[in-house]
């Protein structure tokens, strides 16, 4: 058990700084999501925490111990799970999680116990026997866990390790790793692209972009309060709304961001709420069974043309016709300004 | 526009057409000397006359009381396998220096690559003066280097000899390994690779059960390839040693010449060259097996 420690992390490939002096303390258990789209820098720091990539600067720290100088992966007290799983194709299912422990030589009686042991709290015991290739994407990626689990690490290292499984599959697997992490307390440090996974697994989400650290924070922090417009519109689906208003009230060069589920119609709303009407000319509405996206333009926007997304749940049963223009509204608490030109949060 | 067909349209002919060369090859200078070899060693031709009796399986029976010829055969079994073997250890070596990046690496494979294209007759002529017994350079850095204190005679003392021709021609093949192990290294996933670091093991674990066992199937080929380069050779074999002293270090190959051409015995020439056939065929079905099945168990993920 151990809190990862990195100070002013710099990795620099030619000229091309892949992470920029990052800082980050990873509490003892806690489930990290690295989230960022591809060439942010998430990856290559997950590699440097597990050795596989050299720091340009700064320091990791991982159970207090300095590791970034030689200490090489297997010292580390890590274990990583790739995100095709690397599996070894010539050994067998059972010969690949008891790989670590021989390469540690643990004693062969006891390889066999903790094999058994990893194997059954992953249900794949009946395929120990089996060859990589004869496994399906969800149970090579349980092979991998349980070759990751038997190190006993103190820290786990996940890189987009549910990005090779169907949609389907990838919600169960995203419960099974959750509940799994949560049983044996192991710190986490999990690298994806998918912001629905990063909020459904993460204790804390570290948005990253460009190799630098934007914001971070719990899923809901990260969600409701996002520092820049950068997180605003990098999480959620579909993303936060901007607009520039034409409001004489609020400081000049003042963007004004709400979340789509967050614009409804207005007498959907109690008295008691304190409202930012707009004018929306709803341009299409999309059905998508559980909700309807409503697409459209705000006649009190700087710029009217801007696409502005309502994102109606399906319990409003509200007719919305194409083509015409509704009152709409966002209760104020739920506005968050955003400087125009930096991209910073502001406050009103 | 004209709408003739022209030769280029007609797939079946142009396949024909374009085959034909190559068929024309195979046919004349392959097909027809093998089988005329395979007719030859049940006769009793000879270089001198164009006539000649069926003698059945006299030659192979001829052959087998030979103890000359039982040398030779001993002695092809011994150079071909141990040629194979030091060049799987150093092409697998090799092959893990230049996959380093390290200044003058292209240089250094380009020197590497120099033995390949060098003619067999050239090579083998610079090395009898590499082992020979009074200037051999062997000897001399031995020497001075206080770990020789007698004198090696390479192709004086038979054993000495196989070994000499043995490094010849290992010498000869390894730059091709090398290239194989080298491209099927960089056809393992990089990840694997990683796995194997992250999960502890060092170097020599990753190199012999994740490496190796991956390469299994490209190295196998590379062995066969090797196996049939040597097996067959006159080169090296003629000009190092020409089979002496005394015929202690013939291969097949150099006796069926020595045989069947000089000594004009064309029937137990061709016996001799041919013996090695059905052997060299079960080896290569063996191989393809084996490159077969390891692929079958493991490359594909």
């Amino acid at each position: 058990m151990a809190g990862i420690e990195i100070r002013n992390l710099r990795k620099q490939f030619g000229d091309l700084p892949a992470v920029d002096g990052v800082n980050l303390s990873i509490r003892d258990g806690e489930f990290l999501v690295l989230l960022g789209s591809s060439g942010s820098g998430k990856t290559t720091l997950l590699r440097m925490i597990a050795g596989l990539e050299h720091p340009t600067a700064g320091e990791i720290h991982i159970g207090g111990e300095r590791v970034d100088g030689d200490v090489p992966p297997r010292a580390r007290g890590i274990a990583m799970v790739f995100q095709s799983y690397a599996l070894y194709p010539h050994r067998t299912v059972f010969q690949n999680i008891a790989f670590p422990l021989e390469a540690s030589r643990t004693p062969r009686n006891r390889i066999e116990e903790k094999v058994r042991w990893a194997a059954d709290m992953f249900g794949i015991t009946r395929y120990l026997d089996r060859y990589p290739r004869q496994l399906s994407g969800g149970e090579r990626q349980r092979v991998a866990l349980c070759r990751a689990l038997v190190r006993d690490p103190k820290v786990f290292l996940l890189d987009e390790p549910l990005a090779n499984l169907d949609a389907k599959l990838r919600n169960t697997a995203r419960d099974d790793l959750k509940q799994f992490q949560r049983r044996i307390q192991t710190t986490t440090v999990y690298v994806t692209h998918d912001q629905v996974e990063a909020m459904g697994l993460g204790d804390r989400i570290v948005v990253m972009e460009h190799g630098k650290v934007r914001q971070v924070g719990t899923p809901q922090e990260v969600y409701e309060d996002p520092v820049d417009t950068f997180v605003a519109t990098f999480v959620g689906q579909p993303p936060m709304n901007l607009l520039a208003l034409r409001d004489a009230s609020l400081p000049p060069g003042t963007l004004v961001g709400f979340r789509p589920e967050h614009l409804l119609p207005r007498n959907v709303f109690g008295p008691g709420e304190e409202l930012a009407t707009f004018r929306f000319a709803v341009r299409r509405v999309e059905y998508l069974g559980s909700d309807r996206y409503v697409y459209g333009a705000v006649a009190e926007s700087a710029a009217p043309e801007a696409t502005i997304i309502a994102k109606l749940p399906g319990t409003i049963p509200l007719t919305i016709p194409e083509g015409e223009t509704h009152e709409f509204a966002v209760p104020r608490r739920l506005l968050r300004y955003f400087d125009a030109d930096t991209g910073l949060r502001r406050r009103p | 526009m004209t709408s003739r067909r022209t030769l280029a349209d007609r797939e079946d002919v142009l396949g024909g057409v374009m085959l034909a060369p190559a068929l024309a090859y195979v046919v004349l200078l392959v097909g027809v000397p093998f089988f005329l070899a395979i007719a030859l060693s049940f006769s009793n031709a000879t270089a001198g006359s164009l006539s000649f009796q069926w003698t059945g399986l006299g030659n192979y029976a001829a052959i087998l009381r030979d103890p000359i010829f039982l040398r030779a055969l001993r002695n092809s079994v011994v150079v071909t396998v141990g040629t194979q073997v030091l060049v799987i250890i150093l092409a697998t070596a090799a092959a893990q220096v230049f996959r380093a990046t390290f200044r003058g690496k292209r240089v250094a494979r380009f020197v590497m690559l120099l033995p390949w294209a060098v003619p067999v007759s050239l090579a083998a002529i610079a090395w009898t003066w590499i082992f020979d017994s009074t200037f051999s350079v062997i000897n001399w850095t031995l020497k001075a280097t206080g770990l020789l204190h007698g004198w090696l005679y390479w192709l004086g003392d038979p054993a000495l000899a196989l070994l000499a021709i043995i490094i010849v021609q290992a010498w000869r093949i390894f730059p091709f390994a090398t290239v194989i192990v080298l491209a099927s290294l960089s056809s393992i996933p990089q990840e694997i690779l990683e796995a194997a670091i992250v999960d502890g093991a060092g170097f020599w674990r990753r190199l012999f059960q994740i490496e190796l066992p991956l390469l299994l199937p490209v190295v196998a080929v590379a062995v066969l390839f090797g196996v049939v380069y040597t097996a067959t050779d006159l080169g090296v074999v003629y000009i190092l040693t020409g089979g002496g002293p005394a015929n202690t270090t013939h291969v097949l190959p150099t006796l069926a010449f020595q045989r069947g051409i000089l000594g004009a015995d064309l029937g137990q020439g061709a016996a001799i060259a041919v013996f090695l056939l059905p052997f060299l065929i079960v080896v290569a079905i063996a191989m393809l097996r084996v490159a077969r099945r390891a692929e079958v168990g493991g490359a594909a993920r």
